[in-house]
């Protein structure tokens, strides 16, 4: 299953809907960093996200530009953490995260603790790796329909479905 | 220079607090031509901003008082809680202009006719010096007021005389499941009256299914106060946010009012009106009478019966759950959508007041549960796969009888962020409330087990909770030594003095508040109207 950009612009909610033109970095002032957020957090989602979900960069740029236009703070709590992992990476590795194997990226951010981390933007490193990085693709994905429709509720909390599905059956 | 948040020249009325009670008295009578200030000790929210506090609430880093700003850290919502059970303050309330609907769920019953007369029926509490009759055109107006959806399908409620004012939320596929086993224990089910918008009303939209009700609705389709906070502003009145009212003044005599002092972040003021009405809940109602006490009133204002911050009073919830074989489709919306009054009248299984409600939320939620989770990819996935789907659930609210020894009083060892003593919360559950909470757990197990449900879960007497509605703690009565406010609530002790709260009610009944806190301010702007 691919994730597109307009699931990204779904997952957004109102900020997506709000905005015209087009979520891409080349809007921002800022546009290289963004740019290097999104390349960087393509190995972090293909971990984080259920094998069953394709990452797009249409779908990361999307949902990025659009926290980083609709959040205080998010571009540099996610930039920030996302070195981190880089510097993870090379200190245990000698290579960019990006570089490593599946396998071996899933294993790292396991060793940084981040999985049992609790998430804190102004905690440790593994708590901050945690909010700004997983738990932004965790909200991305699940609060939205093509990741509630994986656990079985096309109308998942935080995403305005209507008033029709509770009322289906399975 | 000069506060913004000053006080207002020679108004007819000061209104304390812009919940759904001080709101609505603003704006009756504003609409009606007079002067009125409102005094709000919280924030004016930009509600453009729900989205990013429903992000808040879902997401695990943020505590639930970020929301809406409560326990900022800077002691304005401090409060100790040393009775028999701890009870959570600030987890039940927000202060901002629109109060704690800002955060609440959204149901909106009236109380049944027995509820008023609970001594001369049952033996329980004392009767209300008004009945369901008497209240029973403001329960109509309160309804329109708020946009209430529902259906008159309810055998076990009170008469009444119009349709609601929107169409009510269809069943849920859940509540199907739960029907054939409801029938089977002789529980019928009926819908639930909301104050939420099944369609476009009074320029809000209708609910798109966010399911974050409580504690927050970003489409705006849920009522909250600042609905008409908004709507007195427009009638001419003033609401003043961030104004934390310190005490109340009388006159030389002790007989009246004179002015409200309060504080802003610049400054300190006071407020002259000609009426006060106090409309700050069942907890901050009291606290601030017992701060305004004086030579004239040394035990706190408008208490010579000694009754202001006694028979604090909640619902007790009872609940049950576990899982079935079908797939229940739960956590779509935030609302119940049925509900049974049937055990609420009569002597049987308790004379006490209990309503069950069938949830529409009952497990976790996968996007809370992914955002908690110790693991992320397939393992993840295959966690949420098992955990959601099969989950089933009963609550219900349970009626809390009144005890004089459950009560808000001055902790005069803690102060807040203006140095003045904080409200202690005095609490515990007696066992005739206790037996009520086990009955209503006992009928929650037979409807269960009639659906062949594996209970997983069950909130009885030990581990029951607050529903997070204060009230009785300045109750209407006639003049003796045990109520504070008489049939209009009016202070006893004062000539122009009003109290638009839940801790006006004599007795709890086990209905949701609000509506009923909603019907008597507006009965109360109607009596101060006449006298103005």
């Amino acid at each position: 299953m691919e994730l597109t950009r307009r699931d990204a612009l779904v997952a957004l909610g109102g900020a997506g809907a709000a905005a015209g033109g087009a979520y891409t970095v080349s809007r921002l002032d800022d546009e290289e960093a963004a740019r290097g957020i999104v390349e960087r957090l393509v190995p972090v989602a293909e971990v984080v996200y259920p094998s069953q979900v394709e990452v797009t960069t249409d779908f990361l740029e999307t949902y990025v530009v659009g926290r980083i236009e609709d959040r205080e703070g998010y571009l540099g709590g996610v930039s920030d953490s996302l070195d981190t992992i880089d510097s993870y990476a090379v200190n245990l590795r000698e290579e960019a995260f990006r570089d490593a194997p599946h396998d071996a990226r899933d294993s790292l951010l396991r060793y940084m603790g981040v999985d049992e981390a609790e998430p804190d933007p102004d905690g440790t490193e593994a708590e901050r790796v945690r909010y700004y990085v997983v738990n932004e693709l965790q909200y991305a994905l699940y609060t939205s329909p093509v990741g509630g429709k994986l656990v079985g509720i096309e109308n998942p909390v935080g995403y305005p479905g209507g008033t029709d599905t509770y009322r289906r059956g399975p | 220079m000069t506060d913004a948040r000053g006080p207002v020249d020679d108004p007819d009325v000061c209104v304390i607090g812009a919940g759904p009670a001080g709101a609505l008295v603003a704006y009756t009578l504003a609409s009606r031509g007079h002067r009125v200030v409102v005094l709000e000790a919280g924030d004016r929210f930009d509600r453009s901003e729900d989205e990013i506090r429903m992000e808040r609430s879902l997401r695990p880093a943020h505590d639930a008082g970020e929301v809406w700003n409560m326990e900022q850290g800077d002691g304005r919502d401090a409060y100790t809680s040393s009775g028999e059970r701890g009870y959570p303050l600030n987890a039940a309330r927000v202060k901002g202009v629109g109060g704690s609907t800002l955060h609440w769920q959204g149901m909106v019953m009236r109380m049944h006719e027995k509820d008023f007369e609970m001594r001369t029926r049952h033996g329980v509490g004392r009767d209300w010096p008004l009945s369901y009759e008497d209240l029973r055109p403001y329960y109509a107006r309160a309804e329109r007021e708020l946009g209430v959806a529902g259906t008159d399908d309810n055998p076990y409620a009170p008469p009444r005389e119009e349709p609601f004012p929107l169409p009510a939320f269809e069943p849920s596929y859940s509540d199907a499941l739960f029907a054939d086993a409801c029938e089977e224990v002789g529980v019928e089910m009926h819908s639930v009256p909301n104050a939420r918008n099944s369609e476009p009303y009074d320029d809000r939209g209708a609910c798109v299914g966010y399911g974050t009700c409580q504690p927050v609705c970003p489409s705006g389709a849920k009522y909250t106060a600042d609905v008409h906070a908004r709507k007195a502003e427009e009638e001419g009145a003033t609401v003043i946010d961030l104004a934390q009212v310190e005490r109340l003044e009388t006159d030389s005599t002790g007989d009246g009012v004179e002015a409200a002092v309060y504080t802003t972040p610049r400054n300190t003021h006071r407020q002259s009106a000609d009426v006060f009405v106090i409309a700050c809940g069942g907890v901050e109602t009291p606290r601030l009478l017992l701060l305004s006490r004086s030579r004239e009133h040394p035990d706190g204002l408008a208490n010579s019966s000694g009754a202001v911050g006694r028979y604090f009073t909640e619902h007790l919830f009872a609940g049950a759950g576990g899982t079935v074989e079908d797939r229940t489709r739960q956590n779509h919306v935030g609302f119940i959508t049925s509900e049974s009054h049937a055990l609420y009248d009569g002597d049987e299984p308790t004379p006490l007041g209990t309503k069950l409600e069938f949830f529409n939320y009952a497990g976790p939620s996968p996007a809370i549960e992914a955002m908690n989770a110790d693991d992320w990819g397939d393992g993840l996935l295959e966690d949420l796969r098992g955990s959601y789907g099969n989950n089933i659930a009963m609550g219900g609210l349970v009626e809390q009888i009144p005890d004089a020894e459950n009560r808000v009083a001055l902790d005069e060892t803690t102060t807040d962020n203006l140095g003045n003593p904080v409200p202690d919360v005095r609490w515990s559950v007696g066992e005739r409330t206790a037996e009520a909470i086990r009955a209503a757990n006992g009928v929650q197990h037979d409807v269960l087990k009639a659906m062949d449900a594996d209970i997983g879960w069950t909130v009885g007497p030990p581990d029951t909770g607050p529903a997070y509605h204060h009230m009785c703690t300045t109750r209407m009565g006639h003049h003796d030594d045990e109520t504070v406010v008489d049939a209009r609530t009016k202070a006893h002790d004062l000539d122009n003095l009003y109290i638009a709260s839940s801790s006006v009610f004599v007795t709890a009944g086990a209905m949701n508040p609000t509506l009923t806190i909603a019907a008597l301010a507006l009965r109360t702007a109607d009596h101060i109207d006449e006298e103005l």
